[in-house]
């Protein structure tokens, strides 16, 4: 029989705010342990937490750029576990009213994912066990999180890791969290069941908690859709459980079965009003989002004449983007724009997290005065291409680079010689292309743009050459 | 007595009658003669007291003006934080822990030198009608020491009634601060929910705490309520004292007043404390005021909204307590889980475990539509009934407390029948409406009898103008004074 997979996501995304979601704290990150913290954020007795409304502002933008609904009334809820990580034993969340609901991300073969719901709450400190001992680190409690929560619409790891991708990118593309997986901004809870296909039931669902890269998403998703069909072929059941993945192994692991399963005894924390948030509001934070990845994508392609791989690879990263509609702006062919960024800037740009950052010596405009230089026919590509490189290494303008005389382009007369000293330079190959081989045209071409340092225009020498030989 | 005590010591200060540093030692002295008694005080702090005295002295001898609460010596429950001075709500489970911020309330009677003599005795967290069930056992009604002095706050009302603090802050959930004032034969009130900031106070049930003022007279609560009435940005529920200080309308003619009476508050009350209230009514028609009999059958499912609803959140408020950051820890055990749950085993005593685990139980996947969502519910026709009352009076009078003060031990006895006891004071929380008990009369045994003047949300001033036109008219034939504590 043929099975499929019915996944869907739990997604914890922490917000770019300055400071903590009930205190003012700092959010920073890698400070020493237990020095972002105060009587709030530990929990000490009598101490009441105050809404960061920061927080309330980027998960509503959240929900905007996913195509939620804004709930105008919203509340918080607490979530009482027992947890050394959690100080005062409940994790203030919320339950039944989110801020934000019924949206979707969009895949790239039109599918969309639906989301359930985004709701804001506090992230919990860190355990930390070193030689035996177990220490605690309260500095990530009370940083804000959004949890985005997504229908079992997930078929495939492609579509998992792709739904990912896009919501990261989204995330970063609105400014709210920089979704660093491997710094714990942004984890992912995997809901994951197997069916047969063709089925509509849905089949029993295990959890695999906390994963924090996009690799071990799509290895853990494999891992376990093999073992519940294997266990389903072999005549056994899925239990509901949630695991833990072990990527040293790449297997998962029970946390904890069914009958363990937490009851949270949520209710509303009565140290919190309730949350309003106006329509005007709404539309403030709506202008507020830029157009977005996939949007932009669209737009490479069809306005500005990329192709497909190129506008999404410079759609992804919203400083490359800016960069490359600033660099193209006015130019005839935005193309040779992304040519440059593609070809010379990326070399530069090895992981995700330097395109992300995109510290580049060039300005935008610089590029554009290089590209108007090139496309007013003054310099060659090759000129263009090898001053860029030094303007990459440097931070200096192409003036620095390009001599008056190499913008002075060439004169007829002077091509005139010059192909003339070419065509008498070689002989054979003039000989060869009057035997009928085409090519050896353009080693004598090659020839006079060589001589010419690239200024010389290679169509117009060209044609000088022919008229002189053919 | 409509002349506070308050205004009395400041004069006293002012005119250099006596020093600050003079009278807070008479304060000490008193304390360590009437405590033994009383067990009022749970941790007494002469050194800051002093330390503060000597800095009123110094203010008046540059002939610098005080604050109207300032250089009184005073008290505060130990439920309310305060920097560096243990404060443990009297629970085995806080032992030593020492807050490493204050309170607002008491950040800002420091910041004008009050004169804190110590903390004050109470019901473990603030659970309990008559403070026995704090660790440190029960503070004694200053009338009758074989007597409780109520509770929750009941070492502050014993320390007030027993003359050993001016006046003190206490706190009142479902009576906390009415009830005590009630047995010890003085003055509560419990503000409206949000007008006293509640940062700082150790939570018990956070949608009904609130900190209040307990004094020997009206005019000494509106004094120390305005000074703690103030809106504070570290409590979102705070919204502070609405209008001007309650003080400016202590005087004010009442002649027109209507006063309700709701039929339920009559029903099951004690002869000697009906006949009490109604002999208030009568002094109230001789003032001009009318009162007006209603029914509020609503009320009837107050205690059970009352005790789902507040040991719900208490379920959740003392999860905190599990021996790792702060407090009472046990001494052996394998791993992390045995030693939160020995720690809250031997650190909780039995009236908190016993609303701990009827809150979490109401709370729980199954019942929460037939407990708590129904309490929910309830709460909300309650807040209504009392709307739609004060559309036709001004402010509600009732009895504080069915019954005087219990003896010793009775209380702990029957935790249900003692429950029972709060159906007085507990609406009042439900609906976050402020309320105020005064003295109006004895018992046979020569206990206190107190009765409540509720009125509608941020109405201090008009609750509190109705307290004092009473106490004014009858002042003497209701209060009397303690053999205990000072007698300057």
């Amino acid at each position: 029989m043929k099975y499929e997979m019915v996944a869907g996501f739990e997604t914890h995304i922490e917000l770019a705010t300055n400071t903590k979601i009930f205190c003012s704290c700092t959010t920073e990150f890698g400070a020493d342990s237990n020095t972002h913290c105060c009587p709030i954020c530990i929990g000490l007795p009598g101490t009441l937490p105050k809404l960061n409304r920061q927080a309330v502002k980027y998960a509503i933008m959240a929900g905007l750029a996913t195509n939620c609904e804004i709930a105008n009334i919203s509340k918080m809820d607490r979530k009482n576990y027992c947890y050394p990580d959690l100080p005062k034993a409940y994790q203030i969340s919320q339950y039944d009213k989110p801020l934000c609901e019924h949206g979707y991300v969009q895949l790239s073969n039109g599918k969309k994912i639906r989301l359930t719901r985004i709701h804001i709450e506090e992230d919990a400190g860190k355990l930390i066990h070193k030689r035996g001992d177990t220490y605690i680190d309260y500095n990530r409690g009370g940083v804000p999180l959004i949890e985005i929560v997504s229908e079992p619409d997930i078929r495939s790891v492609e579509e998992a890791k792709e739904y990912v991708e896009k919501l990261q990118q989204i995330m970063r593309y609105i400014g709210i969290s920089d979704c660093k997986m491997q710094e714990g901004s942004m984890r992912c809870d995997v809901n994951i069941s197997v069916r047969p296909v063709g089925s509509e039931q849905l089949g029993t669902r295990t959890e695999i908690k906390n994963m924090n890269s996009i690799t071990f998403i799509g290895k853990a998703m494999e891992y376990e859709f093999g073992r519940q069909v294997d266990l389903i072929e072999s005549g056994g059941k899925v239990e509901q459980q949630t695991l833990r993945y072990d990527d040293v192994t790449n297997t998962t692991s029970s946390m904890r079965g069914k009958e363990d399963a937490n009851d949270y005894r949520y209710f509303r924390d009565p140290d919190l009003v309730t949350i309003s948030v106006t329509d005007e509001e709404i539309d403030e934070l709506r202008a507020k989002i830029p157009e977005l990845p996939f949007q932009k994508q669209e737009r490479y392609v069809s306005e500005m004449g990329l192709n497909e791989k190129d506008a999404q690879n410079i759609a992804k990263y919203r400083k490359i983007a800016e960069f490359f509609e600033t660099a193209s702006k006015g130019i005839k062919n935005p193309k040779t724009a992304a040519n440059f960024i593609i070809g010379q800037i990326f070399r530069r740009l090895e992981t995700e997290s330097d395109k992300e950052e995109f510290n580049i010596a060039v300005t935008a405009e610089q590029l554009r005065e290089l590209i108007e230089l090139l496309d007013s026919g003054k310099i060659r590509n090759n000129l263009a291409k090898s001053t860029l490189e030094k303007m990459l290494d440097t931070g200096k303008s192409f003036s620095e680079f390009i001599s008056e005389s190499d913008l002075a382009g060439m004169d007829e007369n002077t091509l005139n010689e010059l192909c003339k000293k070419a065509v008498e330079a070689n002989p054979k190959a003039v000989a060869d292309y009057r035997n009928g081989k085409q090519k050896a045209l353009k080693s004598i071409v090659g020839f006079v743009m060589k001589e010419s340092r690239g200024r010389a225009d290679a169509a117009a020498a060209e044609a000088k050459i022919l008229e002189l030989i053919g | 007595m409509a002349e506070g005590k308050i205004k009395y010591y400041s004069k006293m200060l002012e005119t250099k009658e006596i020093s600050c540093s003079e009278l807070t030692e008479s304060f000490l002295t008193a304390i360590e003669n009437a405590n033994s008694d009383l067990n009022a005080y749970v941790k007494v702090t002469p050194e800051t007291a002093m330390e503060t005295a000597k800095a009123v002295d110094e203010k008046i001898a540059r002939g610098e003006k005080l604050a109207p609460l300032e250089g009184i010596p005073m008290t505060l429950k130990d439920n309310i934080s305060t920097k560096e001075i243990e404060t443990t709500c009297c629970s085995k489970i806080l032992g030593g822990y020492k807050p490493i911020y204050n309170a607002t309330v008491w950040e800002t009677l420091s910041a004008s030198n009050a004169v804190l003599l110590g903390k004050t005795n109470m019901d473990e967290f603030a659970m309990g009608s008559s403070s026995e069930t704090s660790c440190f056992g029960g503070a004694s009604n200053p009338h009758n020491i074989d007597h409780v002095a109520g509770g929750s706050s009941g070492g502050v009302a014993s320390a007030v009634g027993g003359n050993i603090a001016v006046y003190g802050l206490g706190s009142d959930t479902g009576g906390s601060i009415r009830q005590p004032a009630s047995f010890c034969g003085i003055v509560g009130l419990k503000p409206t929910y949000g007008a006293v900031s509640r940062f700082g106070l150790i939570a018990y049930a956070s949608s009904f705490d609130q900190i209040g003022p307990i004094t020997t007279t009206v005019e000494d609560v509106a004094i120390v309520f305005d000074a703690i009435s103030e809106y504070d940005k570290m409590d979102s529920t705070s919204q502070g004292r609405k209008g001007e200080p309650t003080v400016n309308s202590l005087k004010n003619d009442i002649k027109g007043m209507r006063i309700g009476i709701p039929r339920e508050y009559l029903d099951g009350i004690k002869d000697e404390v009906r006949l009490a209230v109604e002999n208030a009514c009568e002094v109230y028609r001789s003032l001009g005021a009318e009162i007006v009999y209603f029914d509020l059958p609503a009320l009837k499912y107050a205690l059970p909204v009352y005790y789902i609803l507040a040991c719900a959140e208490a379920s959740s408020n003392l999860g905190r307590y599990d021996g790792i950051r702060y407090g009472y820890r046990t001494e052996s055990y394998k791993d992390v889980n045995e030693m939160i749950c020995k720690t809250r085993s031997e650190g909780f005593g039995a009236e908190v475990k016993r609303r701990i685990l009827l809150g979490t139980y109401v709370l729980s996947a199954g019942y929460y539509d037939a407990y708590y969502k129904k309490a929910q519910n309830l709460r909300g026709s309650i807040v209504n009934a009392f709307k739609n009352a004060f559309q036709n009076c001004d402010v509600i009078l009732a009895p504080t407390v069915p019954m005087t003060a219990f003896e010793k031990g009775n209380a702990i006895s029957d935790p249900i029948e003692t429950y029972l006891t709060d159906i007085c004071t507990v609406p009042v929380n439900i609906a976050g409406l402020p309320g105020v008990s005064v003295p109006c009369g004895f018992d046979g045994k020569g206990l206190p009898i107190g009765m409540q003047l509720i009125g509608n949300t941020f109405c201090e001033s008009r609750i509190l103008n109705a307290a004092w036109q009473f106490e004014n008219a009858v002042g003497s034939e209701v209060f009397k004074s303690s053999k205990y504590g000072v007698k300057i």
